[in-house]
């Protein structure tokens, strides 16, 4: 079976309710499972509302947008929010880790509100292990001790919570990582241990995966544009955003 | 999906909120305490109210209104327009369905309490509330012409002590009453409090208030004439007129056919009243006290469950972001409302169980003071089951309250999508 491409725009059109001119027209955009891409836009490009369309919280007014293979916009929100829980592991800028809970239950966050999820970590861990041991495999990959995993989120530091970050958006393996500006709070050397770090792991779901199986597709979000050499692919939401395009025509001169 | 883990993660959030959510706890704690103890009260006052007497079967006097009848029968407040005859007393009380029948002599006063002048069986068939007799806190039934038995709060308020004289005055009222100075009564009898007009008469024998009177003709003493105290033994005592009776019957059934007795009766014209009617019928006119009560329950409520609502908006902040990242980690509207339902759910079943038992506790103390000062019989017991509803009704709008928020807060989760500003 040829696996259907991780996400895919299609004639995708948005406008934010009460706002004149579009937010987003993009012809088309297809990212493969198991590709990372490198999304590139400044700020006023779009980014959030794409984000925001991806997971399934904006539905556009035309166009089709596909989660694997799952046409978002005949869905029902339910439906959505199961496919976003299950399929998509999501990395924010500002880590959104609930900081009363420990770093390991923030990890195990998705799979309680994803059976299919957890079950997915479970088989990763192995039977006999439990979903507990597969956060607690993925902390250690991303380099984080086991004495910070029982300390409340908000008692770690700014890099300990970023992994933990990553942690929770990679458990259960899903087929899609999307991570919006995860870097833009570090260090350029920092900035660099990270997204190695990142990589290694989605490199490593994809390679450890049977063959068939789905691999984990990245969209690495970003304004900064040293980082693209890092991924499969760059994409500049700019270019294939015609809202943009016709507001920089339209502009002043 | 089971929701334990769900509701392990509320639980955990409500922890971390631990300090605004007290706040939220002691408020709804302290507003069903108020409205569990105004609700109480005013059951209670209406209850004390028309249970002032009970057991007795019929109340009878001259012919009057009901209403007025039960004021100076029951209350002792106004005056008889006619009396009875003793002789038409006699008749009553010796019917066959009469099974004890108490004359009541009023219009005389002491300090502003009514006297009120009976006999000893007063002490054995008069009962009050659920059916409660008189309990004397010190000393005994009179016995003697002026011995004299006296209420909780008459005693209280004039401090009289076993022992203690009294004299008694001609009248109702405090301006300018005359003395009967010369007929001291000796206090022989102090009564537990009731929450009744009891705790407010002074009770002498019916053979008292006629010796009161020998020397007396058309409401003032007769110049010249002079009985002294230890002489009104030779004079025949037995009164001529009453102002009312309290009639028990030996069947309650035959009540109808002895009001009918009564109304009909044909030495002079008088009326039977059944008293647990004739009260109700009072305290509806008097109904302000309920009504001013139950509005002030009313806006407890109110005032209870804006608090319960500004509480809660004011953690919505803190929560908007937690809801935002639930949402985007893949919660549905279904698991947020499950757990914004069962944190509302917890706080407003703790704080309304906590006021109930708080109430409860501060009416075990205070039931005395206020059976005392108030007259109010507060009735001991746990919770009613109108108060069980009221509680339910507490629990409920506090959810639905605490509901509205997180509404809110759902609504914003979603317009806050998958980029939840910090």
């Amino acid at each position: 079976m040829s696996a259907a491409p991780a996400i895919l725009l299609d004639e995708l059109q948005f406008r934010w309710p009460g706002q004149a001119g579009l937010c987003l027209d993009i012809p088309r955009l297809e990212i493969a499972a198991g590709e990372t891409v490198f999304l590139h836009g400044p700020s006023g490009s779009g980014k959030s509302t794409l984000l925001g369309i991806l997971g399934g919280v904006a539905v556009p007014q035309r166009g089709r947008v596909c989660v694997l293979g799952n046409e978002l916009t005949q869905m029902n929100s339910g439906a959505r929010d199961r496919l976003r829980a299950t399929h998509i592991g999501f990395l924010f800028q500002q880590f959104n880790l609930l900081p009363w809970l420990s770093a390991i239950d923030n990890v195990l966050l998705p799979c309680t509100f994803s059976p299919a999820r957890k079950a997915r970590a479970t088989g990763l861990a192995g039977a006999s292990h439990g979903v507990r041991a597969e956060a607690e495999r993925l902390l250690s990959q991303l380099d984080l001790t086991s004495s910070h995993w029982l300390k409340p989120a908000a008692e770690l530091s700014v890099g300990q919570q970023q992994r933990v970050a990553a942690a929770r958006a990679l458990i259960g393996r899903p087929e899609i990582v999307i991570a919006d500006e995860p870097t833009s709070a570090l260090d350029a050397e920092r900035q660099q241990i990270f997204i190695d770090l990142l990589l290694r792991e989605v490199g490593a779901s994809s390679a450890n995966s049977p063959v068939g199986a789905d691999k984990t597709a990245l969209v690495f979000v970003s304004h900064d544009q040293r980082l693209a050499a890092h991924f499969d692919r760059t994409v500049d939401l700019c270019e294939i955003n015609r809202a943009v395009q016709t507001e920089a025509r339209m502009g002043p001169a | 999906m089971s929701p334990a883990p769900l509701l392990r993660l509320a639980a955990r959030s409500a922890w971390a909120r631990r300090l605004t959510l007290g706040v939220t706890l002691v408020a709804i704690m302290l507003s069903t305490a108020l409205l569990l103890c105004v609700e109480r009260v005013r059951t209670d006052a209406r209850q004390s109210f028309t249970q002032s007497v009970s057991g007795v079967d019929l109340v009878v006097g001259a012919r009057t209104g009901s209403v007025q009848l039960m004021l100076y029968a029951v209350f002792h407040a106004g005056a008889a327009s006619n009396n009875i005859d003793w002789k038409s007393f006699e008749i009553l009380a010796t019917h066959p369905a009469v099974e004890w029948a108490l004359p009541l002599s009023l219009g005389d006063s002491h300090r502003g309490f009514a006297v009120l002048g009976t006999t000893p069986e007063y002490f054995t068939h008069f009962s009050y509330g659920e059916h409660q007799t008189l309990a004397f806190r010190a000393g005994a039934p009179f016995a003697n012409v002026f011995d004299t038995v006296i209420g909780s709060e008459a005693a209280a308020k004039l401090s009289y002590k076993i022992g203690d004289k009294i004299t008694l005055s001609h009248g109702i009222g405090s301006a300018n009453l005359l003395e009967h100075g010369d007929k001291p009564f000796q206090v022989v009898g102090i009564l537990e409090p009731t929450g009744t007009p009891v705790d407010r008469t002074i009770h002498v024998s019916l053979e008292a208030i006629t010796a009161l009177h020998l020397d007396w003709f058309a409401g003032a003493p007769v110049k010249g004439v002079a009985i002294p105290q230890d002489l009104v033994s030779k004079f025949d005592l037995k009164p001529k007129e009453i102002t009312a009776a309290l009639v028990g019957l030996k069947r309650r059934s035959d009540v109808f056919r002895m009001q009918r007795f009564v109304n009909e009766f044909r030495g002079e014209p008088l009326l039977g009243v059944l008293p647990g009617v004739a009260l109700d019928e009072l305290w509806q006119t008097i109904g302000l006290v309920e009504r001013t009560l139950f509005a002030v329950s009313v806006l407890v409520i109110i005032v209870g469950l804006a608090g319960l609502v500004a509480t809660m908006l004011a953690s919505l902040n803190e929560r908007r972001r937690e809801l935002a990242i639930l949402r985007a980690l893949g919660a549905g509207p279904a698991d947020i409302f499950l757990m914004l339902a069962a944190e509302g759910l917890l706080v407003t079943t703790l704080g309304a169980t906590l006021g109930a038992a708080m109430l409860t506790l501060i009416s075990a103390i205070f039931a005395p003071w206020l059976l005392e000062h108030l007259g109010v019989l507060l009735v001991p017991r746990v919770l009613s089951i109108a108060e069980l509803y009221l509680l339910g009704g507490v629990i409920i709008t506090g959810m639905l309250a605490s509901l509205v928020p997180g509404w809110r807060a759902w609504r914003m989760s979603l317009a806050d999508g998958l980029t939840p500003r910090s």
